[in-house]
C-alpha cells in the first residue's frame, strides 16, 4: 500500500501522496489512501461484495480523480467501503472490480467522512520509479 | 510551494489589505477582517488563496477573508467574493463541497437545573435519534420523486410531511426554500448519494449541542429577551449541511467547469479548485440551479433533525415540544452563493455573493431578513469548538462593505493529523465530562480532531468580527452536551 499522509498542507483536510510502479498500482494505492482516511484499519474490511465499474476520463489525471470520486459515491449511495481492487486501464478508461463490504460503525473503526476529492494542488505525474499522485481530500 | 508573505496595509485595527500588486492577475485588493493577533494566527495558505480569489473575473471591490479564515482550497474557508452578475463568474470553489452547511438554534423553556439531572439520558436519546458519523443512515430512504420535492422545495416539503412547525419556515434563512432550484440540473449520482441522507448529521466538524445561556454571557439583554433567551435557559444548536448530495453536485460541476472554462470562455485561473463559468452562461446557470437544490436539501436536512430533537426532548421530559416551547430561533447557511442587491460605490447592483465558511449578516431593514427580525438585524449563529462555546450575533448596518457578511466559526489552527497526535479521544471525553460537558461521539479519532485546542479562540474571532463592525454580540452559549459524528 504505497501511500503516505502528509501534514500541514491544508489544515482542515487530509493530504496524501500515493505511488505505484504501474498506473494500476498507483490507482490501487490512491483508493486505499481514500478509504484509510475514513477507516482506521483496512484489514477490518472483509471481502463480501464485488462491484464492477467502468470509468473514463479526459486523461489519466482526470481518470484517477473520477475513480476516487466513485469510491465516495459507493460510500454514500450504497454504504460500501472496499479493500481489494482489480484494475485494468486501457487508454483513458478503466475497468475495475471493487471488493469490500457495507460500512459498520461497530466493526470498523471510523475516523471521519470524506466529502470529496479536491482539485487543489492535485497532481498525477510519471516518475523514474513509476507514477505518483498528490491529493487533498475534503473531510 | 513558492510563497511570498504579503505586506499588509492597515486600514483599521481590524482590517488588513493586500494590494493588487502582490500577485499578477489580481483584479482587486484582498482584505482580511481580523485583529492583529488573529491575523498572525492564520496560516500562510490563507493569504495565497484569498489573493487567488481576487483574480476571478467580475469580482467587485475586494476579496474578503473573515476572522475565522483558514486554508481551504480554491477559496480559503472564511472567503467572501461578490461578482457582478452581468460579467462575473460563479465558482463552486467559492461555496465549498458542503453546500448549505449551516447552523440551527432552538430554544426551550427548560433551565439548566431541570436539564442537568437528565443530561446523559437526553444526549443518549438524541444520539440514537439523529444518525451521525460515516454511514449514519437516515431512518427514511426517500424515493427519487420524494427527493425531487426536497431538492426543489427544501424545508417546506418537510413541514408538509409533518416534520416541523409552520413557523419554522419564518425563522429560517430564505424561509428554508430557495426558488431557483431545478432538479433536472442534478446528476443521477448526486441523487443516489442523497436519498438516504435526509436527517443525518454527518461527521467531521458537524455536531449537535445542548447549550447553557449563562446570565453573564448575555451581552445584549434587549435582543436576547426579544429573541426568546433568558438566564440559565437551555438551548440546542446543531451544525450540518447537504451531505453527500451536495458534495456530488459540487464535484460534478467542478468537472464540467474545468472542461469549458478555458476552451469555451477563455478564463484562466490559478488553482483548478477555482474552476468557474460566467454566471449568465448556460453552465453557470445550471450550476446555480443545481447548487440551490443542495441548498434546499441542507435546509430539509436540518429541518428533519429539528423534528427528531423535538421528539427526543418530549420523550425525555414527558412534555410535548409545544409545552417545552421549542421554537426555532434561526437557521443560517454558511456555504452558498446568492444573488443579492448591494450598494457598489453609490450604485445599487445585482451581485452573486459567494460565501464559503462565512455567514450572511444583514443589517436592520434588509428584505432578506424575515419580518419577525427585520427591525433587529439578522440573527447570526457562530459555532465554536465543542469545548469553548458558540455565539448568537446580530447583523448591523456597518457590514455593508463586506456585503453584509461575518464569520461562521472558530477557524482551525491545528491540522487534523496534529490534533490526533496531541489529543486522545477517550481522554478528551473524560476531561470534558469533568468540565461539565457530556459528549457522545461515533469516532474517538474524529473527536480528537475536533478538540478545542485545534481551533482559534472563538471569543477572539467574535471580538474581531464585532470590532470590525460586521456584526454585534447578543449572547454566548456554553456547551453542556455534545453529539459528534
Amino acid at each position: 500500500m504505497p501511500y503516505k499522509f502528509i501534514d500541514g498542507v491544508a489544515i482542515a483536510d487530509v493530504t496524501f501522496e500515493a505511488t505505484g510502479t504501474t498506473l494500476e498500482e498507483l490507482f490501487e494505492s490512491a483508493a486505499n489512501a481514500v478509504t484509510a482516511s475514513m477507516v482506521e484499519d483496512l484489514k477490518t474490511i472483509e471481502e463480501k461484495i464485488t462491484k464492477k465499474i467502468s470509468i473514463s476520463g479526459k486523461d489519466h489525471e482526470r481518470l484517477l480523480h473520477n475513480f476516487m470520486q466513485e469510491l465516495l459515491f459507493y460510500k454514500d449511495a450504497e454504504g460500501l467501503v472496499f479493500s481489494k481492487y482489480t484494475i485494468k486501464i486501457t487508454g483513458n478508461s478503466l475497468e475495475a472490480e471493487l471488493v469490500g463490504e457495507e460500512l459498520n460503525q461497530e466493526k470498523h473503526e471510523w475516523i471521519t467522512d470524506v466529502k470529496a476529492v479536491s482539485w487543489h494542488m492535485y497532481k498525477l505525474e510519471k516518475t523514474e520509479e513509476g507514477w505518483k499522485a498528490f491529493v487533498i481530500l475534503d473531510v | 510551494m513558492d510563497f511570498k508573505k504579503p505586506q499588509f496595509t492597515k486600514i483599521s485595527d481590524y482590517i488588513w489589505e493586500i494590494s493588487k500588486d502582490y500577485k499578477q492577475g489580481m483584479r482587486v485588493p484582498a482584505r482580511i477582517i481580523a485583529s492583529k493577533k488573529v491575523l498572525d494566527q492564520m496560516d500562510d495558505h490563507v493569504y495565497d488563496q484569498i489573493t487567488n480569489v481576487a483574480t476571478l473575473p467580475g469580482i467587485v471591490n475586494y476579496a474578503y477573508c473573515m476572522p475565522d479564515g483558514h486554508s481551504g482550497y480554491g477559496f480559503p474557508i472564511g472567503g467572501v467574493a461578490a461578482m457582478d452578475t452581468e460579467d462575473g463568474v460563479i465558482s463552486p470553489g467559492g461555496i465549498g463541497f458542503d453546500i448549505n452547511c449551516g447552523m440551527r438554534l432552538i430554544r426551550t423553556n427548560l433551565t439548566i437545573d431541570e436539564v442537568k439531572p437528565k443530561l446523559h439520558e437526553l444526549v443518549d436519546t438524541l444520539f440514537k435519534r439523529v444518525p451521525a458519523g460515516v454511514g449514519g443512515k437516515s431512518k427514511m430512504r426517500l424515493s427519487p420523486q420524494e427527493f425531487k420535492q426536497v431538492m426543489e422545495r427544501g424545508s417546506k416539503r418537510c413541514i408538509e410531511k409533518g416534520l416541523g412547525w409552520e413557523e419554522d419556515l419564518e425563522r429560517t434563512e430564505m424561509k428554508g426554500s430557495v426558488e431557483s432550484a431545478d432538479s433536472s440540473k442534478v446528476s443521477e449520482k448526486a441523487i443516489k448519494r442523497g436519498l438516504g441522507q435526509v436527517g443525518t448529521l454527518g461527521s467531521g466538524n458537524h455536531y449537535l449541542e445542548i447549550q447553557h445561556v449563562k446570565e453573564e454571557n448575555i451581552e445584549n439583554s434587549e435582543l436576547a429577551k426579544k429573541w426568546g433567551l433568558f438566564p440559565d435557559q437551555v438551548v440546542v444548536m446543531f451544525h450540518c449541511g447537504s451531505r453527500g448530495f451536495g458534495h456530488q453536485v459540487a464535484s460534478d460541476y467542478l468537472n464540467l467547469f474545468l472542461d469549458v472554462m478555458q476552451s469555451k470562455y477563455g478564463i484562466k485561473i490559478l488553482d483548478r479548485e477555482l474552476a468557474c463559468a460566467p454566471f449568465k452562461s448556460k453552465e453557470g446557470q445550471d450550476y446555480f440551479s443545481a447548487m440551490n437544490c443542495a441548498v434546499n436539501m441542507g435546509f430539509a436536512n436540518r429541518q428533519t433533525i429539528l423534528h427528531e430533537v423535538r421528539e427526543g426532548f418530549a420523550s425525555v421530559f414527558g412534555k410535548s415540544a409545544e409545552d417545552l416551547e421549542m421554537h426555532q430561533i434561526y437557521d443560517i447557511c454558511h456555504n452558498r452563493a446568492s444573488v443579492e442587491k448591494h450598494n457598489v460605490n453609490g450604485e445599487m447592483k445585482e451581485l452573486i455573493v459567494h460565501r464559503k465558511g462565512a455567514t450572511a449578516a444583514f443589517g436592520p431593514g434588509r428584505e432578506e431578513i424575515p419580518e419577525l427580525y427585520r427591525d433587529d438585524g439578522q440573527p447570526i449563529l457562530i459555532g465554536g469548538s465543542m469545548e469553548t462555546g458558540s455565539w448568537l450575533l446580530a447583523g448591523v448596518d456597518s457590514a455593508a462593505d463586506t456585503w453584509f457578511t461575518t464569520a461562521h466559526g472558530s477557524g482551525r489552527v491545528m491540522s487534523r493529523a496534529q490534533a490526533k497526535r496531541t489529543y486522545r479521544g477517550e481522554e478528551l471525553q473524560k476531561n470534558m465530562e469533568k468540565k461539565g460537558i457530556y459528549i457522545k461521539a461515533v469516532s474517538f479519532k474524529g473527536l480528537a480532531e475536533e478538540a478545542g485546542g485545534a481551533y482559534k479562540k472563538i471569543d477572539e474571532v467574535i471580538e474581531s468580527a464585532t470590532s470590525a463592525g460586521v456584526s454585534k454580540k447578543v449572547a454566548k452559549l456554553i456547551p453542556i452536551g455534545n453529539i459528534k459524528g
